[in-house]
């Protein structure tokens, strides 16, 4: 038996998607009321939940505040029955601990953390579901979160994967296309000034193909742009209505 | 553009596991149909579509304007029919489409190539995808029939479809199946549905086109057809006690080298009959690789063949393929000769594979994503061997070694020649026994500015080719060796490596890797330079032409004075070796001369020494020091080193009682006392008096090993007098000396280290193992001898020869005889006789028997002949015929050597009752 071709001759995914379009992208904010700010996902298949606390004072060992920003603390997690076999992770979860030091990159660029010297904004992810993009989901709800939270940011933050399959770029991966263990390049942009936040590349890809995937997932994350910036605005709304009563 | 997703579950093989994946149905996926204007136009693709107006071959079925829609069997099945110029316009749906991926690589190839052709007008619609096409598996339906509804629903799709076209006449879309039920329920839809044949039939003015139709028999074919090719492997309990029973026979598989439908198995054990069974066709063969160990059933009589001279390949890509096979298995059996009938067989068991890795070429699968392809060896007796791997692109065209687990091993990628040295203008030559194809050294020597002499040894750089880790490297680490026979040479690495591009054959570029000294007309060495090489050797040579060479007067060439050269400094280095106290031992060795036809020994030869031959080993021995140092200074704790530990003074009792019985005096104290006082242990009247002492001495000493240098301090090697030492110079027959050209790469800074190397305690392992394929190489060497020697005795009958005796028993003594260089027991006391009164003395080594008083190294008279009464062990059986001993009676031989042609065969005959 031959292997799920990535892209069919008639330019169908396995999915049915075009090679630039993206899964369908659902999202709410403010779903946790106890915590400062916190945003539902859904990027296809793949569910995440971000909570935001802070800015809020130094916890635990005050001696790592930093003296002229705000400490950005990650926790990423995945729960056992985010993936098809149930499997417990221990904490410390090598993955996890990659992941979590990637969004703080990611978001300790994004976020203005000089206008809080000496303090802490904690941000906590998990997977709820997992199928492809966990990183690219869990900054898309960390984005909203903190904005939920009312955290100013410089833009938005958004993440999408591309892949590669022959000479035609695929935008946004699913599952089964990661797994498939072609190249896979990560990209955290702020779509406004087009600046990267966060560049990732695995497996290998030959140095001319490179500028049209990172193109398409370029184009992934201006298009998540677009749909974030909608919800946030249809947020606003709401927020905005209750406060007029 | 997105509508609706649905969840699709599946289970994969093993654990079951819920899968959920994303299934997107679009409104956007056009028909295909040109006059089509509902449809969103067509992006690029292969191919042009349906055409408006079909145009293709009428029909008397249906004379209007139709598509047509094959179903998978279909399609399968009658691909010709497909890819006949004459029928255009169909359309295949994605449902059929992947069927096709999933059952026949080829056919699916094909399909694709015919829906990429313009003419063709073919349209694969993405079925499975569109919002009105797509259906959902329900409760209990299989997922053959979940897909042929699948088919039928695209079809009344499409024909409602194309009925909102504006045209005046509709095109139709018929439904092209040869399933029964399908059609049956198809027409129940109301579409119109047609079998192949019925179709093909009723084309007008394409009468020809029915030859072509492939007769399947509609039903349930391709379910049997399916993948269950053999049968099973019986248990190996089972087995055993089959065998036991006599049911099965026990055997090791052979393969046909021109036929791969064909095979031999020899049985085990010395049955008379059935010895070599046949077994024909891929059924019977039944999964058994060439060597393995099977179980076999032997079929009735009426059904034994005879074996055919047939070739046959295996060609064919797709394995599915039935039916192409049971054609070529009655190829086999036309030529059929009642006299040729042979034991036929099947295979109904595997006892032990014997698998290993092999070598061969990849064929890549047809489908370009595809991690399966297929494997073809080199050897043609392995079948191909289906593997997986993603990297198809690269190992494309590469040569590569693969085990049968399917695991790729590695392949082998060109070195560049950045840290090699050019040194192919020297003048280098190899000097070898003759008939040598394994030259792994050569020589050179010159006269530099300064007024020294350069002196190079250059050794094969089998490193170079044999990369740590890879298949061929772990083979050669377990062979350890190389094992000399008798006219027959079992290689460690391959013999493309060993004889030629290893071999430091002559007037050719090889790569080698050398040991440079500077030395002054004393031997002394000045400087040691070790180098990766390039090197062109002048001129092989044996060592009866070098010595011819060095001896003329009349040859000066570059190489003679090289030569010249060599020796004179080899006869200093020689000296000062013994000096220092190096042995010179002595043992005897023979050659055996072959007929080359039947193998058979004529004659036999003493090897002689030459003084070329004690040149090249007296730099051999040079550069192994040269070397041991340098890798022990690098790497104290990992080098592999060879030490040869001083024997206890006990080994040399017998020695000493042994001269004394000469009336001389051997010191064993040091190695320097025993070598001078073997010197000196001469006797005017006995000149093969000192060469059996040394042969002698040789019994005492104790066996060189490798060792690491990490895990041992006892470096001494005793026989050469030299503290440190190491092999290095033979890399093609000796798995050691390619460690130590790694350790002298890294050394020198010409190659990287890996972990391995680097442990001392996988590096003792090694050692472990290589002592004791060193030690089984020798036995087996000397059982060839052995075998030779009473091959070389049988055709000679019974001969009389002169034989000295090297040690006595306590109820025989041992004998050597020099014109052979055979060493044999003789025996006083035999069965059924009786036993000769026998007294030893264990002072003076000295045995007496009756009256006759046998001492240590007493020249006797003896009769050999070969001893046939248990045919497993022949042996060589010597009796004593001089002096002469009461009561004892060598059995009535001819004369003493008149070995006249005529009389052994008489002997050998009585012999053989």
């Amino acid at each position: 038996m031959a292997a799920p071709e990535l892209l069919s001759d008639e330019g169908y995914r396995a999915d049915g998607r075009r090679p630039a379009e993206l899964r369908k992208v659902r999202a709410r904010m403010g779903v946790f009321a106890q915590a400062d700010g916190s945003a539902y996902i859904e990027q296809g298949n793949t569910k995440a939940l971000a909570v935001v606390y802070g800015p809020h004072e130094m916890r635990g060992s005050r001696s790592k505040a930093l003296p002229d920003r705000a400490l950005v603390n990650c926790q990423y997690s995945m729960a056992t029955f985010s993936t098809g076999e149930r499997r417990r992770r221990p904490h410390g979860d090598r993955q996890a601990g990659e992941l979590a030091l990637q969004l703080k990159q990611t978001f300790e660029a994004a976020i203005l953390t000089r206008l809080y010297p000496r303090s802490q904004i904690d941000i906590y992810v998990q997977i709820l579901q997992a199928d492809g993009g966990n990183y690219c989901a869990c900054v898309n709800a960390a984005t909203l979160a903190v904005m939920d939270a009312g955290i100013p940011m410089r833009d938005y933050v958004c993440a999408s994967a591309a892949g590669l399959a022959e000479d035609t770029p695929l935008a946004d991966l699913s599952g089964p296309e990661e797994a498939a263990g072609g190249p896979r390049l990560v990209l955290a942009l702020l779509p406004a000034s087009g600046q990267i936040a966060l560049l990732q590349l695995s497996a290998r890809l030959h140095q001319e193909r490179l500028e049209a995937v990172l193109e398409a997932a370029g184009r992934a994350c201006r298009a998540l742009h677009a749909v974030l910036d909608r919800v946030v605005r249809q947020r606003l709304q709401e927020v905005t209505a209750l406060l007029g009563d | 553009m997105l509508t609706s997703r649905t969840f699709v579950k599946r289970t994969r093989a093993g654990a079951v596991v819920k899968v959920v994946r994303e299934h997107y149905l679009r409104e956007d996926i056009p028909c295909g149909a040109a006059a089509c204007r509902l449809c969103p136009p067509r992006p690029a693709g292969p191919g042009l579509g349906l055409e408006a107006q079909p145009s293709g071959a009428a029909s008397s079925l249906c004379p209007g304007p139709h598509y047509l829609l094959p179903d998978t069997n279909l399609l399968l099945h009658q691909i010709d029919i497909l890819e006949d110029p004459v029928i255009k316009n169909v359309i295949v749906l994605q449902t059929v489409l992947q069927e096709v991926r999933n059952r026949s690589a080829p056919v699916y190839k094909r399909i694709r190539d015919v829906i990429g052709n313009p003419e063709k007008h073919f349209y694969s619609f993405t079925n499975e995808h569109h919002r009105e096409t797509y259906i959902e598996q329900k409760q209990g339906e299989t997922s053959n029939d979940r897909n042929d509804r699948a088919i039928r629903v695209a079809v009344k799709w499409y024909n409602e479809h194309l009925k909102k076209m504006e045209d005046e006449e509709k095109i139709q879309v018929i439904f092209l199946t040869n399933d029964r039920i399908n059609k049956e329920k198809a027409l129940e839809e109301g579409i119109t549905a047609y079998t192949c044949e019925e179709y093909i039939k009723s084309l007008i003015a394409n009468p020809d086109l029915v030859d072509r139709l492939a007769c399947v028999s509609d039903e349930g074919k391709e379910i049997e057809s399916g993948k269950i090719i053999f049968p099973e492997h019986i248990a190996l309990s089972k087995l055993q006690q089959g065998i036991k029973a006599g049911i099965y026979l026990q055997g090791t598989y052979r393969a046909s080298r021109d036929n791969y439908l064909e095979a031999t198995v020899w049985v085990h054990g010395d049955a008379e009959e059935n010895k070599e069974i046949i077994i024909q066709g891929l059924k019977h063969l039944n999964r058994a690789v060439h060597e393995d160990i099977v179980a076999v059933e032997l079929l009735a009589k009426d059904e034994w063949v005879a074996p055919s001279s047939v070739v046959l390949q295996d060609d064919g890509q797709n394995e599915d393929d039935i039916e192409n096979e049971e054609e070529k298995e009655n190829i086999l059996k036309t030529s059929v000769n009642k006299d040729m009938l042979r034991p036929t067989g099947k295979v109904v068991g595997i006892i032990k594979r014997n698998w290993r890795p092999f070598c061969g070429m990849l064929s890549k699968s047809q489908i370009k994503e595809a991690r399966r392809h297929l494997f073809t060896p080199a050897d043609r007796r392995i079948p191909r061997i289906r593997i997986e791997t993603r990297q198809a692109d690269r190992l494309e065209g590469q040569r590569i070694v693969v085990a049968i687990d399917g695991w790729p091993r590695n392949s082998r990628y060109p070195n560049d020649m950045k840290h090699r040295e050019d040194l192919r203008h020297l003048y280098v030559c190899s000097v070898d026994p003759p008939g040598c194809t394994d030259i792994d050294d050569a020589l050179h020597c010159r006269e530099v500015e300064n007024g020294n002499i350069e002196v190079g040894v250059h050794i094969a750089d089998v490193s170079h080719f044999i990369r740590p880790g890879n298949a061929l490297d772990e083979e050669s680490a377990k062979r350890g060796t190389t094992v000399y026979l008798c006219e027959k040479r079992i290689d460690m690495v391959p013999e493309l490596l060993s004889s030629n591009l290893c071999s430091l054959r002559s007037n050719v570029d090889r790569l080698a890797f050398s040991c440079i000294w500077e030395m002054n007309h004393k031997a002394e060495i000045l400087k040691t330079r070790f180098t990766k090489s390039i090197i062109n050797s002048k001129a092989s040579l044996t060592y009866a032409e070098a010595q011819m060479r060095i001896d003329s007067a009349t040859m000066n060439d570059d190489i003679t004075t090289s030569l010249r050269g060599l020796n004179k400094l080899a006869k200093i280095l020689k000296k000062k070796r013994i000096d220092n106290g190096a042995l010179t031992l002595s043992s005897p060795e023979v050659r055996f001369h072959m007929d080359s036809e039947t193998h058979d020994p004529i004659d036999l030869q003493t090897k002689e020494l030459k003084e070329t031959n004690s040149m090249v080993e007296e730099f051999m021995l040079l550069a192994n020091v040269s070397v041991a140092q340098k890798i022990y200074d690098e790497f104290p704790e990992f080098a592999l080193l060879r030490k040869h530990p001083a024997p206890p003074p006990s080994n040399y009792d017998i020695l000493v009682k042994a001269a004394k019985s000469k009336n001389l005096e051997i010191k064993t104290d040091s190695a320097k006392a025993l070598a001078e006082s073997l010197d000196k242990a001469e006797s005017p009247t006995f000149p093969y008096l000192n060469t059996l002492l040394r042969i002698l001495t040789t019994r005492c000493m104790m066996q060189a090993v490798y060792f690491c240098s990490g895990m041992d301090n006892d470096f001494h090697h005793y026989g050469l007098a030299s503290p440190i030492y190491t092999h290095f110079t033979s890399p093609i027959r000796r798995y050691a000396d390619i460690i130590v050209h790694r350790l002298l790469a890294v050394a020198i800074g010409a190659d990287s280290t890996y972990p391995e190397l680097t442990d001392k305690h996988k590096l003792a392992d090694m050692c472990k193992n290589l002592n004791y394929r060193h030690k089984m190489a020798q036995y087996a060497q000397r059982a060839s001898v052995a075998f030779h020697t009473q091959l070389f005795f049988k055709s000679k009958g019974v001969v009389n020869e002169d034989a000295y005796i090297l040690f006595v028993r306590k109820n025989a003594v041992v004998v050597l005889i020099p014109k052979y260089g055979l060493e044999g027991t003789v025996f006083f006391e035999e069965k059924g006789k009786p036993t000769p009164r026998l007294d030893y003395n264990n002072e003076v080594l000295s045995l007496t028997v009756e009256d006759t008083t046998l001492r240590v190294f007493d020249k006797v008279k003896v009769n050999i002949m070969l001893d046939a009464s248990n045919i497993q062990h022949q042996k060589i059986r010597m009796v004593l015929v001089e002096p002469k001993i009461l009561g004892y009676d060598a059995p009535a031989n001819p004369s003493a050597e008149t070995s006249s042609k005529d009389e052994p065969e008489k002997k050998k005959k009585k012999l053989q009752k």
